[in-house]
């Protein structure tokens, strides 16, 4: 697939520090590419080189195919994870000017903000200042700002912090609709079950190195373990007995899950000779099964191990 | 470019829209006229005041001496004597002179007294002992039988008037003009970039506190933002200071044409009195107001004015990109304190220097603060108008247009780090550091 956006081989230091050693990644267009790291692993250093607000010590920039230049700011928007906007102006200004600092034309940009504005359901606001404003209503603006002169690449770093949940959501649902309309997003952010739910592809990057990268889907079968969670229907009686003879052929460990029945919850871990089918069989003789799922690892379990692995 | 034309005319609006600006330009004039009228009407209550000396005269010979003048009058209590006169008169008379007997004239001059309850202008006392050292010598002269017409007739007025090399005469007033032209232009400049350097540093700190700086510099260089902010921010200043300037002017004018009313109408008052007495009056007063025409059209004009300019803009962007730094280094006002004092303090030795600079223009003091780029600007715009090699002013131009060059490099490096800088209240060794980032 064609790529939006292809960095090679970025390092970057201040001073002693080194902020990214050596880093290349590629947003194939059209998808949600999930940036993903600890604190301080290097992710807003990258994402202000593609910025071009901070320039690479080496290593090479790519957008849409050219080699990143100053004009290409106007093909990317970015919402960044420590942002603001002028709080004793006026929404409706402060959105033109930035719009035109974008490179939008102020009768363009105009028009633009009000088709924003009244799908947001927020025309009234236009002449309100920010301060007048609660935080979750200032990022709304901030959002439409960021989108408003339809870049091809879109960056943005912890979108969903402070907003409720009714407003994360439509957030959530304007940035797929983006993607569908063709644009390509970056997306950074701690909150894995988003990323679930967002990305296409992702990258893990960790004390300034990318660990780990590709597509959402490859990665879960990479780190996928062989266990699945089991019910069996039982009572007090016949628990112990068959929890020891799940126990004589497999690996068996008690699963947290709270369950509506009393039935035994378990997660066995089967070989590699073992299929799916062998646990059932072996199970549906012992007891009446009400449970059965394959363990997926989620986002959150593949981070920290990669990240547990790293170090 | 037309980005920066849209930073520009932001903060230019940002500024001007602001309610502490638009009260400062309205207050401002009418305070500084009011401060002026307070001044001139202080002046006059105390010129109006008439003092009364009451004197007693025991030796008898220097009564003649005490003629009422427009601003004292004088009483003679000699008929009552000292201890009575003190007693009676303690509140009613601003003071009483005490001529002893005493019997040679050198024991008389040194013998008098002046009794008052707060200590005596100084003024005052120095006119009595002219008129005293006048009537001494007087009687000293006749004592030595010597004609007192004569001695008159060999007195001498010397005036010096004084002339440069290439012939331009020079006075006093001229001296006074040259200081008010420099003076002004160079306090305006500092004027000028304090209060509108610290508000470039404020609307630094504003876009860090508020967090847009990263949208920001995500559509523009940080470079192209200080600069619109630096260039914006002047506008405004400048915009405020015509405003004052006209508005000043046209208070002074109304209210010069008011008490101008007042003072036609108290001179006619005196002109029937004393119709001879007027025109002299105002004879000397126009030779005065030629004498200082002639001075000012004396003055370099056209130098002072291109130099203005050019000291005005390099010294106001030397200073509000050090501000511009500082606030990015920074994140809040109270942060800014260690950094503020090293920018203060050429500003302040200027100021000060260009006292000295009016006593001597040319001494070495001046000379070197005018050509060191962080004071030129105040103290060479006040050594101008008493006439500059043109080498010094060029030196000092290149050197600070020198600088300007370098230290907006400078500031543009630490504002560019300093900008995405949160937390940390920096020192001066990570200053140092974000110029190699």
């Amino acid at each position: 697939m064609e790529n939006v956006l292809t960095v090679e081989n970025v390092s970057k230091n201040y001073g002693n520090f080194t902020a990214l050693n050596n880093v290349s990644i590629s947003v194939p267009k059209g998808s949600v590419f999930g940036l993903l790291g600890p604190n301080g692993a290097g992710k807003t250093s990258l994402i202000r080189i593609i910025n071009q607000i901070t320039l690479p010590d080496s290593g090479t920039i790519y957008l849409g195919g050219e080699k990143l230049q100053p004009q290409h700011v106007h093909q990317i928007g970015y919402l960044p994870e420590e942002r603001g906007l002028y709080k004793s102006m006026k929404v409706g200004e402060q959105a033109l000017y930035l719009a035109q600092l974008k490179g939008l034309s102020k009768s363009e940009a105009k028009k633009k903000l009000q088709l924003w504005f009244e799908k947001f359901d927020i025309s009234n606001w236009w002449d309100k200042k920010i301060q007048e404003l609660s935080k979750g209503m200032a990022q709304k603006v901030q959002f439409i700002v960021t989108v408003l002169h339809s870049p091809k690449l879109l960056i943005f770093d912890e979108p969903f912090s402070g907003f409720d949940p009714i407003n994360a959501n439509l957030i959530k649902d304007e940035i797929l609709k983006l993607r569908d309309e063709g644009a390509s997003i970056i997306f950074s952010t701690h909150r894995m079950e988003s990323v679930e739910e967002l990305c296409d592809n992702i990258a893990l990057i960790n004390k300034s190195n990318k660990i780990l990268d590709g597509k959402l889907i490859d990665i879960k079968k990479q780190y996928r373990t062989n266990q699945f969670e089991v019910g069996l229907l039982s009572n007090k009686n016949t628990k112990e007995v068959l929890l020891n003879q799940v126990k004589e052929h497999f690996n068996v460990e008690t699963a947290a899950t709270k369950s509506f029945y009393n039935d035994l919850r378990l997660i066995v871990s089967l070989k590699n000779s073992e299929t799916s089918t062998d646990l059932i069989n072996f199970l549906n003789d012992k007891a009446q099964i009400n449970h059965f799922t394959e363990i997926i690892p989620s986002t959150n379990d593949i981070f920290i191990k990669a990240v547990g692995d790293n170090e | 470019m037309n980005k920066l034309k849209l930073i520009i005319k932001r903060e230019f609006l940002a500024k001007v829209k602001n309610k502490s600006f638009i009260v400062m330009t309205i207050l401002s004039p009418l305070l500084m006229v009011g401060l002026f009228m307070l001044i001139i009407f202080l002046n006059q209550k105390n010129s109006e005041e008439i003092r009364t000396v009451a004197f007693v005269d025991d030796s008898q010979l220097l009564t003649a001496v005490f003629k009422d003048t427009d601003k004292t009058k004088y009483v003679d209590l000699t008929a009552i004597g000292l201890e009575e006169a003190r007693k009676q008169t303690e509140n009613s008379y601003y003071g009483i002179l005490y001529i002893p007997k005493s019997d040679t004239l050198e024991n008389l001059s040194k013998g008098i007294l002046f009794y008052s309850e707060d200590s005596p202008s100084l003024n005052l006392i120095s006119a009595i002992e002219n008129k005293l050292e006048k009537k001494i010598r007087d009687l000293k002269i006749e004592q030595l039988n010597i004609d007192i017409n004569q001695v008159k007739s060999a007195e001498t007025d010397v005036e010096i008037t004084s002339e440069n090399f290439s012939g331009e005469k020079s006075s006093k007033i001229g001296s006074i003009l040259k200081m008010i032209t420099g003076g002004g232009f160079g306090y305006l400049i500092f004027m000028f970039i304090i209060i509108y350097g610290t508000s470039v540093m404020r609307s630094v700190i504003e876009e860090k506190t508020s967090r847009i700086i990263e949208v920001i510099i995500s559509s523009v260089k940080p470079f192209q933002l200080m600069l619109g902010k630096i260039l914006g921010n002047a506008l405004a200043g400048v915009l405020q200071f015509i405003i004052w300037m006209v508005s000043a002017g046209f208070l002074m004018f109304v209210i010069a044409s008011v008490f101008g009313l007042e003072s036609a109408s108290s001179s006619s008052a005196m002109g029937q009195m004393n119709p001879e007495m007027v025109q002299q009056v105002q004879e000397t007063a126009m030779s005065e107001l030629q004498l200082a025409f002639l001075e000012v059209k004396n003055l370099p004009i056209l130098t002072i004015f291109f130099s203005f300019i050019v000291y005005f803009i390099g010294g106001y962007l030397i200073y509000s990109s050090i501000y511009a730094a500082i606030g990015a280094a920074v994140d809040s006002e109270t942060d800014t304190q260690q950094f503020m004092m090293p920018v203060m303090l050429p500003l302040i030795i200027a100021i000060y220097v260009g006292f000295s600079v009016i006593e001597n223009p040319h001494g070495p003091i001046a000379l070197g603060f005018s050509l060191f780029p962080l004071t030129s600007p105040i103290v060479m715009l006040m050594r101008i108008p008493f006439g500059v090699p043109w080498w010094q002013i060029l030196t000092s131009m290149i050197l600070l247009i020198g600088t300007f060059i370098l230290i907006v490099w400078f500031a543009a490096k630490i504002y560019r780090v300093g900008i995405l800088m949160y937390g940390k209240k920096p020192t001066y060794k990570d200053l140092y550091k974000w110029l190699r980032y």
